[in-house]
């Protein structure tokens, strides 16, 4: 079910390979595929991007990643390879030789992610220890090191999560998931609770920190607008699946997929002129129940009788992947009266 | 509107179409600290605006603006600690029987921003709704009632209204219950539905369909609303007028496309340069502001954005600046704005006297 | 404005809010082991209270019926006491006033917390510090030495003044519980629209409040439960019941007073204990049920964005 890979890391290949990664909720109603199948290429100081609203498995594929699934989620077919080891096969001790060292997680929301007893300095201090062996001191240096990288005075160590503003909770975040400097840091949604000036400021320092210290970062959130800016790979999750992915400016300036089209149309201007728009009516489809076909052909501007029937693969078109069948190669009108005869 | 006898008496309507809120000098202050602390929180202070009749107007914020304390205050929640509110002509001060208190809040009712917790779980959807029927539109008789239940329901866009009325607020989608709140606004026949971050915590696809309803309800039912939010993407997409506040002031206002087109306050300015928007680079030279939110307590004379204004003068520090009308029906606090604006010749020099000036937004 | 399509499945419109919650909580309750386990025993107790004629006959509890200090044997399952009596007889016309003392004192117990618990909570300032600072008085009260004192001077053998202490001493611990639980729950939306909407606040926590708070009211009801049914039989132990009623600490008084244990008749004592041990653990059982049913909540508080 696992498959073992271990390819030679070679200069060419990614540094994260994600392929076909599915994960599953045990449910009183059965499985629920909460991921469907996600291949993802992370290389060097890229900066990659996954949007998607509520409910479309982004997190979770963060978690998946990241290896922290617990009951009733758990990993069903797939491989995770960083740097050529399958995260998904490793055991406990040789997933923690890796956490924060080689890869780093920030979670959503601060105040709940950060101890609200212990001073930031103390939670630094932890997670340290956790990892690795420093002295007292060469701990407290580092400590300080990260905090100014991220633009907090260090005098905020001895300081309680509650007496810091949001955004500076945020960056105590990353400067905690930068301690030992990764490869990689992955963020869930690190802006969502920020105000727009905060979040803009936020997202031009990891930005900076990203150029500084040459960390690839996988970034997760709802927002596409604001990830348009920074990130060089976008991916587009719907009902668990990838529905569209490629170069973010590919992607929003020419967008394959239906949704990601409704997605980008649902965002009004503050510019240009005032027009109506529709956003995208009606619900993602009930994953424990299960769906025929494409997942978003309940809701699509563009469906045609064959997409409640055939669920469509990732096409290449324009230089990204997108999940929809007016892309797929052998989609012709004969196919379509063929497909509409056996409906 | 009802005219039948046995309704509670409205505040005095007036014949001419003044305005439908006024507000003049709106403060509100809460104690914090412990109860021997002398620490007040100045949540809002000094605010003019007025609403008027069929119109939206969006009031922008970040969080600690006020901007959600005005709307309480303007439904009734807190009592202002100074100044007055003013409900066609009459000031809500005076408001004393239960009756007269009932209303006014049918007709100015409020939306919540949480779809999760703004309907009671135990109950079915049309809970809330028939409740409201019954206190405010008590002529109804019960058929009378499910048959406005069913109207207002379809006017929010969920159909068919009678299923949709039977069942659990958890059966229905975050989106499907922000509309039920405003059915259950609709439902009492209002002058102006307070909405208070009504779409923050939907999905972007869901917004806005929401925000169409709002529109929809100020052309077909003629219902003025107040659409509370911190997003200035959103509140130019529905509203005609925009308040922009900061720190418990208002900061700037006026008509909508004019506040976008041409922003005077520099607070304005900053918060127009931080909005992603996918069709245009997004400005990162400002960057250097953290996005501090201010802590209004005990605050001292000057204007409060002074920290962060890249515009700041010697006067900011020591005196607040008040609204001046700056272009047509276009108003800021802001002494440089004002400044420039009296050079360029935009407006006559102390022509208030330190009279508020605040026409925001008279017709 | 297009219409959405619903897309959960509809409920039957003549479903009541009670009906569709008691077949929920039903089939809740049938996949816990511990709830079944905790009702079966229950039941149990509920029928030997209800028709204790299905089980032995009354005429065996009357003294001087049998041969006394019969050890266990086939016409007597757990033996006679000192006075002729049938111990299994006896066990099973005690369950009666056990199970009432349980069901009564707690009832009323619970009825008090909330009242006060939630009141305190909601109407907040002079009124809350007022009743939170009563609760909390009671709530230190020692209880036995209070219900020892209360009962030998209203005399001794009162079955009300032995309920009226236990309500008295049982109520502290569920108004806190309560109160915390409506003080999460004042700021929700949907309380604040009711107020907004103009309704009387003892509608808005009649109506509003409570509802929303059944499961841990039901909890709480476990819990005076439970310690009504403890302490009654350490009461009665003591001597501070009615010795001329049948129940359960009134045959462990019996049974202490003749020394049961130490001359070969360990059942007569053991007997009544295990009886109170099972009834307090349904309760016990139950209550922890009901946590796990109402955890993942009936209500639920997610703030993430939503569809």
């Amino acid at each position: 079910m696992h498959a073992d890979i271990t390819l030679e890391p070679t200069s060419g290949a990614p540094m994260l390979q994600v392929r076909d990664l599915t994960v599953e909720y045990a449910t009183t109603r059965g499985a629920v595929r909460a991921v469907d199948r996600v291949d993802l290429d992370v290389d060097r100081g890229e900066f990659v991007g996954v949007v998607g609203e509520s409910g479309c498995g982004k997190s979770t594929l963060l978690f998946a990643i990241a290896q922290l699934l617990s009951d009733p989620a758990a990993i069903t077919g797939g491989s995770v390879a960083f740097r050529g080891q399958n995260l998904v096969t490793m055991t406990d001790k040789q997933l923690n030789a890796l956490r924060w060292c080689d890869y780093s997680v920030v979670m959503q929301s601060a105040m709940n992610a950060l101890n609200p007893v212990t001073t930031i300095g103390a939670q630094f201090e932890d997670a340290v220890r956790a990892h690795d062996n420093l002295s007292a001191s060469h701990i407290r240096r580092r400590s300080v090191e990260v905090m100014e990288l991220v633009g907090i005075d260090p005098i905020h160590l001895g300081s309680y999560p509650h007496q810091l503003s949001g955004g500076m909770r945020q960056r105590a975040m990353i400067a905690m998931a930068l301690l030992f400097t990764p490869d990689l840091v992955i963020m869930d949604e690190p802006t969502s609770a920020l105000d727009v000036v905060a979040q803009r400021s936020l997202m031009v320092q990891i930005k900076e920190l990203q150029r500084r210290l040459g960390f690839a970062i996988i970034f997760v959130t709802h927002d596409m607008s604001l990830v348009s800016h920074f990130s060089d790979q976008l991916l587009v999750m719907y009902a668990g699946q990838v529905v569209e992915a490629g170069p973010t400016r590919v992607v929003f300036d020419t967008p394959s997929h239906p949704y990601s089209r409704g997605l980008l149309d649902a965002f009004p201007s503050i510019r240009g002129p005032r027009v109506p728009l529709t956003g995208i009516p009606g619900a993602p489809p009930d994953l424990g129940v299960g769906f025929d076909g494409c997942a978003f052909a309940a809701r699509c501007t563009q469906v045609k009788n064959v997409c409640h029937v055939t669920a469509p693969d990732l096409y290449r078109v324009r230089g990204v992947e997108s999940r929809c069948l007016q892309y797929a190669p052998d989609y012709s009108d004969a196919w379509l009266a063929a497909a509409k005869e056996a409906s | 509107m009802t005219t039948d006898g046995l309704v509670a008496p409205r505040p005095a309507a007036d014949a001419a179409a003044g305005p439908l809120i006024e507000a003049r000098g709106l403060t509100k202050h809460f104690k914090v600290g412990g109860a021997f602390s002398r620490k007040t929180l100045h949540a809002v202070d000094d605010a003019d605006f007025q609403i008027d009749r069929r119109e939206i107007v969006a009031l922008v914020g970040e969080s600690g603006s006020g901007k959600s304390t005005i709307a309480r205050l303007l439904a009734r929640v807190y009592r202002p600690t100074a100044g007055e509110i003013r409900y066609q002509g009459e000031s809500l001060a005076g408001l004393r029987s239960r009756a007269q208190t009932l209303g006014y809040h049918g007709d100015v009712p409020m939306v919540f921003q949480d779809p999760f917790s703004s309907l009671n779980p135990a109950y079915r959807v049309s809970h809330g709704i028939v409740r409201g029927l019954k206190l405010h539109r008590p002529e109804l008789d019960e058929a009378g009632r499910r048959a406005e239940a069913e109207r207002v329901v379809e006017a929010v866009g969920l159909t068919p209204a009678g299923e949709v009325l039977g069942r659990y607020p958890h059966e229905l989608s975050g989106g499907q219950r922000q509309r039920i709140g405003f059915a259950q606004a609709l439902a009492y026949r209002p002058k102006l539905i307070i909405a208070d971050e009504p779409v923050s915590m939907l999905d972007v696809s869901i917004r806005i369909g929401l925000l169409n309803v709002m529109a929809k309800l100020r052309a077909d039912e003629g219902v003025s609303l107040l659409y509370i939010t911190h997003d200035i993407a959103s509140a130019r997409y529905v509203s005609d007028r925009v308040i922009v506040m900061y720190a418990g002031h208002i900061a700037e206002s006026g008509r909508t496309e004019d506040v976008l087109a041409n922003p005077k306050h520099p607070y304005t300015q900053l918060l127009l340069s931080a909005v992603p928007d996918p069709r245009a680079p997004l400005l990162v030279d400002a960057g250097t502001d953290k996005g501090e939110p201010p802590r209004v307590i005990n605050p001292t004379e000057g204007c409060r954005f002074r920290w962060r204004c890249p515009f700041a003068i010697d006067v900011c520090t020591t005196v607040t600046p008040r609204p001046r009308l700056l272009g047509i029906e276009h108003s800021a606090a802001c002494h440089v704005a004002t400044a420039d604006a009296l050079n360029a010749g935009a407006t006559a020099p102390d022509s208030d006297n330190g009279q508020p000036t605040t026409k925001t937004g008279a017709k | 404005m297009t219409g959405l399509l619903i897309q959960a499945p509809a409920p039957t419109e003549a479903t009541s809010i009670a009906a569709r919650r008691g077949r929920r909580l039903w089939t809740a309750l049938r996949r816990s082991p511990k709830a079944t386990v905790g009702l079966a025993i229950f039941a149990l107790f509920c029928l030997m209270a209800v028709v204790p004629q299905l089980f032995a006959k009354e005429s065996d509890t009357v003294a001087l019926t049998f041969q006394p200090e019969v050890p266990p044997s086939g016409a007597h399952w757990l033996g006679t006491t000192n006075l002729g009596q049938d111990i299994y007889a006896q066990l099973i016309y005690g369950t009666r006033q056990s199970l009432l003392i349980a069901v009564v004192a707690g009832l009323f117990a619970t009825v008090l917390s909330v009242i006060i618990g939630v009141s305190a909570a909601y109407l907040g300032g002079l009124a809350d510090e007022v009743l939170s600072m009563l609760t909390n008085v009671f709530l230190i009260i020692p209880t036995f030495p209070l219900i020892i004192i209360l009962s030998a001077y209203a005399g001794k053998g009162n079955l009300t003044v032995v309920l009226v202490v236990l309500i008295v001493t049982g109520w502290s611990y569920g108004a806190n519980q309560l109160r915390a639980q409506a003080l999460s729950l004042r700021n929700r939306d949907f309380l604040e629209s009711a107020r907004v909407r103009g309704e009387r606040r003892s509608y808005v926590i009649v109506f509003e409040v409570l509802p929303t708070m059944t499961s841990l009211i039901v909890a709480n009801f476990l819990g005076a439960a439970l310690y009504s049914v403890l302490t009654a039989a350490g009461l009665q132990f003591l001597g501070l019941g009615d010795p001329n009623s049948a129940s359960w600490g009134t045959m462990l008084h019996q049974s202490q007073a003749n020394l049961a244990l130490q001359t070969g008749m360990p059942l007569w004592s053991l007997a009544p204990g295990l009886c109170v041990a099972l009834l307090g653990v349904s309760f016990a059982l139950l209550n922890y049920a009901f946590d796990e049913i109402s955890n993942p909540a009936l209500r639920p508080v997610r703030r993430r964005r939503a569809r």
